[in-house]
């Protein structure tokens, strides 16, 4: 649980636009505890070391220690605090170090925050962000997509921003909700992607997917990081690929993934998290209830395989999907 | 500490509240001295809640036996005073994550027993509405949230309530409780340690009552938990857990102090649990003359008889609060059971909330509340950063 294993991702190979996703990050945590006092952060090492990826960077000065709460090296203090405080009308947000320790703090998770309102009618408006997904050699530990964990707990919202302006404006909407919301920030996007993201306040809706990219022969239904994987594919491939970027998994856009499997008839859906029982099984089997008739290929997934993330880069290359991977599952598809 | 040196007996004990140490370096006799005192009808409130407690337990335990309760049943037969006593010392704007032996901590606060029998029936008149079992209720309206059956999980929520007094400068206090087996877990640990780094108003009420379901003390730790609060920054106090008036005096004192901004304490109350952890279990592992011994130390027996012989009531008063209670119990268990079960289509209602709850406050009955009148409640205006 050391945060000096890992506390940098890659340098970006090239910049997007105006600013990052970690800046826009930083941006709609800053905004909101500048509009609303009840909003407090919680978690290992944000205070004068402003996090390990530095996205509470200057934040204790500017809100105090009592709303920038450095945390002990425990993560179900924290989650188990924050449902507290949010039940007594705080809204915090709290840093887990890397997605991976969630795991630390699974009980206080599942079992009190997201069945809360459903046994008391107690509403836990309170954020759990979650630095997740490789690509940097982190290892097993500091590597892992946790979402499928998550989506099994009814109670959590769970959302995956790809872009620059949907992370500022994913967190605001996930601050200002009144349930627990985990908030999957992908470390090898943090400062690789950028993009024009409104100043001040900003927020994009909970459940909405968004078209990435207009397409009528293909669709990728993607998340995270494969989002921008299927958007470079389409753009060498130079085919007629449909990307929706699914931005919250749990509550799922099931009308926006029908629509684009009904219009192309044929789906990949990709991520990085592993394969089975996975957001791909869920959109695939959503998919082929519902959406049968207008299939003309069967339903694939590009997916991590059933493995533990592995830290020696070329290992970890043969298990994260790579752009080629993503090249040959499309050209696969259109074949049909 | 005279039990510092290995595993805890489990013998009924009779010693005065304590602290084993006091990192601070205050003293606790110098606010003893000042305590408001306990008016005879506080007193008549205390027998009146720990009745309470056992009538409507008995009844549930009856409910159980004839079929009327789904899935078990628990009770905290010969914990009454715990408590009874410790959420005595609330104020109405404190609050709670009470435990399954501790019925009488809802009654305090303002539950009536026909929407605990209910909720032990799943009936729409309980306190979860069907949607959760047996102890697993908070009325949060009452300012409490209902307990997990994950142990000791509640701690970490209370010490995050009392982080929200914190934050806001407020002059509030919560309170939890676990049994000693709680203190062998993981989490136990991270929300003693957070609580003592951030100086939290949390009262922690350690009920020893013997036996983690069949696990005896000295198979569940080396040293007797209550010495480990020093160690975390604060008090630790032993009381007797089956008299009512030492557990209160302790909580009292400590919910002050956490009030004045110094921080948790730790109150082992140690006890015998009477019943098995559930209706199910037989007790077979307990030693041979144990339960005898505690039965004679009954803590609402012995209540009954204190305020006899030392308080001066007459033993008819006495009687009268319990057989009053068991009337009103009565009548509350026939509204229980006049209570319609949910309707199926409920079952998938209420997952996410579409809007913000606020928890209310609860009911404070000790007269020291009640002499408030006209004063503060404590809630400040907001004051972070």
């Amino acid at each position: 649980m050391s945060a000096a294993e890992t506390t940098t991702a890659p340098e970006a190979p090239e910049v997007r636009g105006e600013i990052t996703y970690l800046e826009a990050i930083s941006d709609a945590l800053r905004e909101e505890m500048r509009r609303d006092e009840t909003v407090i952060c919680l978690g290992q090492d944000i205070g004068a070391f402003g996090g390990a990826f530095k996205v509470t960077d200057g934040f204790i000065e500017e809100f105090g220690a009592s709303r920038v709460i450095d945390a002990p090296l425990a993560e179900n203090a924290i989650i188990g605090a924050a449902v507290g405080a949010a039940a007594e009308g705080l809204r915090p947000v709290c840093e887990m170090q890397f997605a991976d320790f969630i795991a630390c703090g699974f009980d206080q998770l599942v079992n009190v925050a997201a069945k809360l309102h459903f046994r008391q009618g107690v509403a836990v408006p309170m954020v759990v962000r979650l630095p997740s997904g490789g690509g940097f050699s982190g290892g097993p530990f500091h590597s892992q997509n946790p979402e499928a964990w998550l989506l099994q707990a009814p109670g959590l919202k769970v959302v995956a921003p790809a872009t620059a302006a949907d992370a500022k404006g994913l967190l605001t909407s996930a601050i200002r909700d009144s349930n627990p919301v985990c908030f999957l920030e992908h470390k090898g996007l943090y400062r690789t992607v950028r993009g024009e993201v409104p100043e001040g306040e900003y927020s994009v809706p909970i459940g909405e997917a968004r078209v990435a990219r207009e397409g009528g022969e293909v669709s990728v239904i993607a998340y995270g990081s494969s989002v921008h994987l299927a958007l470079d594919a389409a753009e060498e491939l130079d085919e007629d690929v449909e990307v929706l970027d699914l931005r919250t998994l749990c509550p799922l856009d099931t009308k926006a993934v029908l629509t684009t499997a009904r219009k192309t008839g044929k789906v990949l859906v990709a991520h990085e998290a592993t394969r089975s029982c996975g957001v791909g099984a869920e959109v695939a089997a959503l998919v082929t209830e519902h959406a049968f008739e207008q299939l003309d290929a069967p339903v694939r997934r590009l997916t991590a395989p059933d493995v533990p993330i592995p830290f020696s880069p070329p290992l970890e290359q043969a298990v994260l999907p790579q752009l080629d991977d993503m090249k040959e599952a499309l050209r696969e598809l259109l074949s049909y | 500490m005279e039990r510092s040196e290995g595993a805890v007996a489990s013998e009924p004990r009779h010693e005065e509240a304590h602290t084993s140490a006091d990192s601070n370096g205050t003293q606790d006799a110098t606010v003893h001295d000042l305590a408001p005192r306990l008016t005879r009808e506080d007193r008549t409130a205390l027998l009146r809640f720990m009745a309470m407690m056992r009538t409507s337990e008995e009844r549930g335990l009856t409910l159980y036996r004839q079929g009327k309760v789904p899935g078990s049943f628990y009770d905290g037969c010969g914990q009454e005073a715990i408590s009874v006593g410790s959420s005595f010392a609330l104020a109405p704007e404190d609050r709670m994550c009470i435990l399954h032996r501790d019925l009488g901590a809802h009654f305090v606060r303002g539950l009536t027993p026909d929407r605990y029998l209910a909720n032990y029936m799943g009936r729409t008149g309980g306190v979860t509405g069907g949607k959760d079992g047996n102890m697993h209720f908070g009325d949060p309206s009452l300012g409490c949230i209902g307990m997990v059956s994950m142990l000791p999980d509640m701690a970490l929520v209370a010490m995050g309530m009392a982080l929200a007094f914190k934050v806001r400068s407020e002059k509030r206090v919560a309170m939890t409780y676990f049994g000693e087996g709680s203190t062998a877990n993981g989490q136990w640990h991270e929300a003693m340690n957070m609580a003592g780094v951030q100086r939290l108003p949390v009262v922690f009420i350690l009920e020893n009552n013997g036996f983690a379901y069949s696990t005896p003390n000295e198979l569940e730790f080396a040293v007797d938990p209550v010495e480990r609060a020093r160690t975390y920054g604060f008090p630790g106090v032993a009381v007797d857990g089956n008299d009512v008036e030492a557990v209160f005096e302790a909580s009292r004192v400590a919910v002050e102090r956490a009030r004045e901004g110094g921080g948790p304490t730790l109150i082992e109350c140690r006890t015998m649990r009477m019943h098995g952890h559930g209706a199910h279990d037989d007790m077979s592992y307990v030693p041979e003359g144990l339960h005898d011994e505690w039965a004679k130390r009954d803590p609402i027996e012995l209540y009954a008889q204190r305020l006899v012989d030392d308080y001066g009531f007459d033993p008819s008063e006495v009687d009268a609060v319990r057989n009053e209670v068991r009337a009103y119990v009565a009548e509350c268990a026939e509204k229980a059971l006049a209570s319609p079960m949910p309707e199926a289509e409920g079952a998938t209602d209420g997952v996410f909330a579409d809007a913000i709850t606020r928890l209310g406050d609860g009911q404070a009955p000790w007269s020291h509340w009640q002499e408030r009148n006209g004063q503060s409640n404590g809630k400040s205006e907001w004051s972070a950063a």
